[in-house]
């Protein structure tokens, strides 16, 4: 019964109601028992609303600093926070580093650089007390979640996944703490990880990307304003999928999540990560931290469907994605990250893995999209430090319209890592005549019994492929869904069932039109 | 159920086909045949909608209706199906996901809902039984790494699971072994009625012999230029083109 397992939904399609819905996350309506197949006439309903699908703005009251950075904006975000003079302190010497860097140029995408005084760097729903019950919370809020797809009347109602919902800055609110407690599973924001397991993130925080790695996790250092914790404790497996949704709202703001991920010795956990932001002409900035620690015999799945506005047609606005996610393996641990990535103007991201210990496994599942005028330079760094370590990076990109789609990674082998092992495949698929696709694949390799292969190809979606598919019924752009979506297979059997299904829809969204 | 009246058809302002006349009636077998480059398999593309051959005159009727202004996914669900030549690979799509995905295509144009996957498993498997397709090809790519013979195998399974009205085989006996040639022969056979049409195109009188068609046509330079019963292919398996090209 293998055929259809994949194209069967497990999203309960409310009455529906497509008008406002969005794509991922909410899965967790339904996990369990009715099994619901995706529609055509559903399909069609989506592919009909042609413009970007997240588009909505909630007024929520909320706090927003006046623009602009400097110690004193760090100091106010830090106190507003209600940290501890440490976290202060770390932040500062953040920023310090930050002033003295520049913003990197060497990647394959051409932007108008952000003024970063012209951004501001906190902004937060007014209501900050912790709610008991829906009661208490906004309306407004509850009525972004809905639209989300993610109304917490629902969530209440739910098994399986465990939210943390960031809208802005600020983590709302986070349910089945509760069950994750029990198991001394600790799954929250990380201000309240920094108030309650200060020990904890002081250990971790900045050990994978310290604070000078680069230009952006820098300033993400300095002015980070929430994100997500996650502690698993020696020999735990999660018995749910751990999810956070981010949604910038405000505009002029930035969003600069941290988040961090700590599996203790022999744990396991999958972590789900969605993103969308309201259309706005302006571009807004995300520039997030994602650290990965999987002690001896731990294991993460980390997997990213990235869905931030793109622009519009003409190329204005769109979030620049600029974000640095890279994860620690020790001894026999294991990494693996799977994103799909279809949205913001510009993505500059590549999720890493430092093998450090011994017979560690790292893995980079990927697929990235561009249409109309987006460009994204993605790909992976897999540093093998240890012995046997083992790597394995597969890569596709979709390009479309005017964008240009870059893989970039990095293979690298240090001298004392005897037997490691990496696999590289980077295929890409070009639509049209105005788009591009590169690949920049760095090997360097400086143990001799290091075995690396690398294959990669370029095809293009060609018209014998479309008109065979009309033939049979299949009309153009329901068969660039399905050739993108054979294409991307091997990614997208990497995501967790309910994800796939999602991030299908979302393939065949981002590429509407995209062949005329 | 299809008309052709005096059809000019170029490509590329080359012109391929100089006024063709056919008429395949309900329920008939017409079999073309032609040395290579006479314009078959234009006769073929053309039936399906590809753009890239312009009509320059005549008429293309299907069911009493003119077709030459619909979309290949349009004559599709109209009921006209075209096993290609040389069917194309889609990486990652399997076969299974593809058929469901054109049998519900074509079911939403026509105003039908999706087939319950269960009733389409079926068919599938009762299909792929009478063409002796082994199960673990149902879950491979489409066509990527097939043999020819599986390919066309392949085309004749969409075919039957479709059910067209007017189905185009275009030398779908190339790349065929005698027992291939024989297993997919009785598929076609066991879709012929009295409501269905079929158009078989090709070189050799070989797969005449197990798809036995009620006329003959012979094109030459986009012409037809002989037509008659099965005999007409068994005299042109005897002494070749020559012998019309010359008489």
């Amino acid at each position: 019964m293998i055929p259809f397992q994949i194209d069967i939904s497990l999203v309960n399609l409310r009455n529906n109601d497509y008008s406002n819905y969005s794509y991922y996350c909410w899965r967790i309506q339904e996990i369990k028992g009715q099994k619901m197949a995706y529609t055509e006439k559903e399909l069609q309903e989506k592919l009909e609303t042609q413009e970007y699908q997240y588009g909505f703005y909630t007024d929520i009251e909320s706090e927003t600093f006046d623009k602009g950075l400097s110690e004193e904006v760090i100091r106010k975000i830090s106190a507003r926070k209600e940290e501890p003079p440490w976290m202060v302190d770390w932040r500062l010497r953040a920023f310090r580093t930050w002033t003295k860097m520049k913003e990197p140029n060497w990647a394959n995408v051409q932007y108008q650089k952000p003024d970063f005084q012209d951004i501001s760097y906190y902004s937060a729903p007014k209501k900050k007390s912790k709610y008991k019950s829906l009661d208490e919370v906004d309306p407004e809020l509850l009525e972004t979640f809905k639209k989300l797809g993610i109304s917490l009347e629902e969530q209440k109602r739910l098994t399986g996944v465990a939210v943390d919902v960031v809208v802005d800055s600020v983590s709302v609110a986070t349910t089945f703490k509760k069950t994750l407690e029990e198991k001394g599973i600790i799954f929250c924001s990380i201000s309240e990880a920094i108030q309650k397991y200060p020990e904890l993130v002081k250990k971790y925080i900045g050990t994978v990307v310290p604070q000078r790695d680069n230009f952006y996790a820098a300033l993400n250092s300095a002015v980070f304003t929430d994100g997500s914790f996650c502690y698993i404790p020696k020999g735990v497996r999660c018995p749910m999928e751990l999810s956070t949704y981010f949604r910038i709202n405000q505009a002029g703001t930035g969003q600069f999540e941290r988040t961090l991920v700590i599996a203790d010795k022999g744990s396991y956990v999958s972590y789900l990560e969605g993103c969308t932001a309201p259309a706005r002409d302006e571009n807004q900035l995300h520039a997030a931290v994602v650290e990965l620690i999987a002690l001896e015999d731990a294991e993460i799945k980390y997997s990213t469907v990235q869905n931030w506005f793109p622009g519009d047609k003409e190329g204005h606005g769109g979030v620049f994605n600029f974000v640095t996610k890279r994860g620690l393996c020790h001894r026999r641990a294991k990494i693996s990250w799977t994103q799909v990535e279809t949205g913001s103007a510009i993505t500059w991201k590549y999720p890493s893995c430092i093998l450090k210990g011994d017979y560690s496994i790292g893995e980079f599942y990927s697929i990235a999209v561009t249409n109309n005028h987006q460009q994204a330079d993605t790909g992976t760094k897999m540093v093998h430090l240890g012995n046997n370590t083992r790597s394995t990076i597969i890569s596709k990109g979709v390009s479309a319209g005017k964008s240009q789609n870059s893989y970039r990674g990095l293979v690298q082998i240090s001298p004392r890592a005897q037997n490691t092992r990496n696999f590289s495949q980077c295929d890409s698929l070009l639509m049209g005549n105005n788009c591009g696709a590169h690949t920049f694949p760095y090997i360097e390799s400086k143990n001799s019994s290091a075995q690396i292969e690398h294959e990669a190809t370029t095809s293009k979606i060609g018209e014998e492929q479309l008109f065979y598919c009309n033939q049979r019924g299949i009309d153009t752009e329901k068969a660039i869904a399905l050739i993108v979506n054979g294409f991307s297979s091997e990614v997208l059997k990497k995501l967790p069932m309910e994800f796939a299904v999602e991030a299908r829809k979302l393939l065949e969204i981002s590429l509407e039109g995209s062949v005329g | 159920m299809l008309r052709i009246e005096n059809l000019h058809v170029s490509v590329e302002d080359k012109k391929i086909l100089n006024g063709i006349d056919l008429h395949v009636g309900p329920g008939e077998v017409h079999a073309i045949m032609g040395p290579n480059g006479s314009g078959k398999s234009t006769l073929a593309w053309v039936i399906a909608g590809n753009e890239d051959y312009q009509i320059e005159e005549g008429n293309l009727l299907f069911k009493g209706q003119p077709i030459e202004d619909l979309d290949p996914e349009e004559r599709a669900v109209q009921g006209i199906f075209l096993s290609f030549q040389y069917p194309v690979e889609i990486p990652g799509v399997t076969v299974t996901n593809f058929i469901k995905t054109s049998v519900n295509a074509i079911r939403k144009a026509r105003g039908l809902s999706d087939m319950p996957a269960g009733e389409l498993l079926q068919k599938i498997r009762k299909t792929a039984e009478k063409l002796q397709i082994d199960s673990k090809f149902l879950s491979r790519s489409l066509n990527e790494g097939f043999s020819g013979g599986e390919k066309k195998r392949n085309e004749v399974f969409q075919m039957m699971m479709h059910e067209p009205t007017l189905s185009i085989l275009d030398e779908t006996d190339s790349g065929l072994d005698i027992d291939a040639l024989k297993i997919v022969a009785r598929g076609v056979n066991e879709m012929r009625s009295p409501k269905r049409s079929t158009v078989v195109i090709t070189h050799y009188e070989r797969l005449l012999e197990y798809i036995v068609p009620d006329y003959v046509h012979v094109i030459l330079d986009g012409k037809i230029v002989k037509s008659g019963d099965k005999t007409l292919a068994q005299k042109l398996e005897a002494q070749g083109y020559d012998w019309i090209k010359n008489s």
